[in-house]
């Protein structure tokens, strides 16, 4: 069934202006998502994996192509529209944790739901139970400053997933942290994953990420080379 | 959102410092400018109206023709009736009749023979105790020794004139001037008492004695060579005095040059241009200051946009839109404005209550001077001078960060992955 996937591609092309040439970041790319998938888009760096999930998070267009978001297709959107469907769809998680330096933990992770105006008794609720999904409760009115590499990560997802988005789009996400801190942070999402039934994916080319994948897109010069779904071996031992 | 923004910017003292100092010190400076340009013009103007022209000044058309050297012969007669005229039609306005005269006066010595003889500017006024030109003239504040005179043939001399002359209350002296007709009068006075106006230029030769008098030795029954007029509220209102000379000079057609002529401050005392240029000055002050303070400001706002480059970035992917971002920068700016423009205020009020109440001597400065201004310079606090400032300080930082602003829309999010990698 077509609403079985909830973001597809179809001949997905993007370029880029480089002088008087163009940069092909991306060649074609027809990609189906299912609900729930804990996949990612792995290649080395410049393969494209990062535009594609840009254009998946409605963050950029696609030159060509056409890419559909839980319905929506992400080339016709306006920018506020694109706003909203990252609003209330869409988490994300970057390699730089990306905190807002001036509010503690807890704020950071209301924010969200801020935007999207909820309550302030249920943003509570919400946000605490988030902080407990990723074990940092206790730490909700520390200051980002305050926090380590690893922390902050948490935080970052604690953000991500507050607003039980459909999707969560990870870039990197453990570039910058220690294997132990790594690990600790996908087994997270696996958690949420496998519990909240969220689909999370992944741009990476971090071995560690890799086998905690449950399919595996390989780009190479923008283009889908391989397409694999496979058990996940996660933390090596 | 409102709370969490806030919070925000009350945390992030780098945000905020800047620009609030910035604001307050801006909007303290204008309120400030404001009390002190009013205070010294106003002294200006109500030293000139006091001792020279009022606010409005009826004198005949010759005496207005020949302005400072008009002598009594070309005074107005039937001051009373005229008198009450101007206060039946303009009830707003307080009416009283001087003769301004020059003269000589002659001091003898012990034998009756002149020891000194000096040129006098003089004024006649009404000085019954508790009348208008008491207060006027501020007879209690400006008597240095003697008493006010109390009975007829008694005048006041200035103190620095006495001192001179080694003159002191009680001492006999003869008046020499001008008949209404064009005779020599003379007439023997008892110094009452010596006054500094604190006015350098009439405290070297002013001398002051009763309208009442004065007519007596003139020849001038019920006459005045001028009939001054003063708003109630203390205030010149330059555009009801314009008015009200229009209204009275229509209703008196000047078939001759002794008929009445009634003319405003601007007119009578020549300040028309200094009236215009003081009524510009403040607006021309403010202008500048919103215009300096924006684009302080909206370099601050530039600054502080790029140093929250990143924050704006993220708040961007977590779809607030920029629409929403730009109007939270903004209410940032409102809030930080409210808060400049509040201690700024305050601060300038401060400032200005000290100079209203302490004031500045430049009596110093004035010693050859022949302007006619208080040797102490005040502020003067008005109820406009309560929000002058506040509504540009507001209005600027809200400007200034409105343009700075308008970066949020120029940000490409598909840049926002990359930057947030770097």
């Amino acid at each position: 069934m077509a609403d079985e996937y909830i973001i597809e591609t179809f001949d997905l092309i993007k370029r880029y202006p480089m002088g008087r040439q163009e940069l092909v970041a991306l060649k074609k790319v027809n990609l189906k998502f299912r609900r729930g998938e804990f996949s990612g888009v792995i290649g080395p760096s410049g393969s494209g994996k990062t535009t594609l999930l840009n254009i998946i998070g409605s963050l950029d267009t696609p030159s060509s192509g056409s890419v559909v978001v839980l319905g929506e297709k992400v080339e016709t959107l306006t920018p506020y529209r694109s706003a909203q469907l990252r609003r209330r769809h869409i988490g994300f998680i970057f390699q730089t944790f990306n905190l807002l330096p001036v509010y503690t933990v807890f704020e950071n992770v209301e924010f969200p739901l801020l935007i999207l105006k909820v309550p302030p008794a249920e943003r509570r609720q919400r946000v605490m139970a988030a902080l407990e999904w990723v074990g940092l409760a206790d730490r909700e009115k520390s200051r980002p400053n305050q926090l380590s590499g690893g922390e902050s990560q948490r935080v970052a997802i604690a953000r991500a997933i507050v607003k039980q988005p459909a999707i969560v789009l990870a870039d990197e996400p453990t570039a910058n942290l220690d294997a132990e801190n790594s690990y600790h942070i996908l087994d997270t999402m696996v958690k949420i994953n496998q519990e909240l039934g969220t689909t999370f994916i992944f741009s990476t080319h971090d071995e560690k990420v890799i086998r905690y994948l449950r399919r595996k897109i390989k780009l190479l010069d923008g283009a889908v080379v391989a397409d694999k779904h496979a058990q996940p071996s996660g933390r090596e031992t | 959102m409102i709370k969490f923004i806030f919070r925000g910017v009350l945390r992030d003292r780098t945000r905020t410092l800047f620009p609030f100092l910035t604001v307050a010190i801006g909007v303290g400076l204008a309120v400030f400018l404001d009390a002190y340009l009013r205070g010294t013009t106003d002294s200006m103007f109500n030293t000139t109206a006091r001792l020279v022209c009022g606010h409005l000044m009826v004198t005949t058309s010759a005496g207005a023709h020949a302005g400072e050297y008009a002598t009594p012969e070309l005074a107005l007669l039937d001051v009373t009736p005229r008198q009450q005229e101007l206060e039946n039609s303009y009830p707003e306005v307080v009416w009283t009749p001087r003769i301004r005269f020059g003269g000589i006066i002659d001091i003898p010595d012990s034998t009756g023979m002149t020891r000194a003889q000096v040129p006098v500017s003089g004024m006649a006024v009404d000085l019954s105790p508790g009348g208008i030109e008491h207060k006027l003239l501020r007879l209690d504040r400006i008597l240095v020794r003697g008493k006010t005179p109390r009975n007829t043939k008694q005048i006041l001399l200035s103190e620095q004139l006495s001192q001179r002359l080694g003159l002191n209350p009680g001492d006999r002296l003869t008046l020499i001037t001008m008949t209404a007709d064009g005779g020599m009068a003379i007439a023997d006075f008892t110094l009452a008492g010596t006054i500094r106006f604190g006015i350098t230029a009439l405290d070297r030769s002013v001398l002051l004695d009763s309208i009442a008098d004065l007519r007596q030795t003139l020849g001038l029954p019920d006459g005045a060579t001028e009939i001054l007029g003063f708003f109630k509220n203390g205030v010149y209102n330059d555009r009801r005095a314009i008015n009200i000379s229009r209204h009275y000079n229509a209703r008196h057609t000047h078939p001759d040059e002794f008929s009445p002529l009634l003319r405003p401050l601007r007119e009578a005392s020549g300040m028309g241009q200094l009236i215009d240029i003081v009524a510009n000055a403040t607006g021309l002050i403010l202008t500048i200051f919103i215009i300096a303070m924006a684009v302080v400001l909206w370099n601050a706002g530039l600054i502080n946009s790029l140093r929250r480059y990143n924050e704006i970035g993220i708040r961007l992917a977590l779809g607030e839109s920029s629409r929403d971002i730009y109007l939270s920068l903004l209410a940032e700016a409102f809030f930080i404005g409210l808060l400049g423009s509040t201690a700024g205020t305050l601060l300038g009020l401060g400032a200005g209550f000290y100079m209203q109440r302490v004031g500045l001597n430049i009596s110093g400065m004035m010693r050859n001077a022949t302007v006619l201004i208080d040797d102490v310079l005040r502020a003067r606090i008005a109820p406009v001078t309560f929000f002058i400032g506040f509504i540009p300080g507001l209005f600027a930082t809200l400007l200034g960060n409105a343009i700075s602003g308008l970066a949020v829309f120029r940000r490409q999010t598909a840049q926002l992955t990359k930057e947030f990698s770097e």
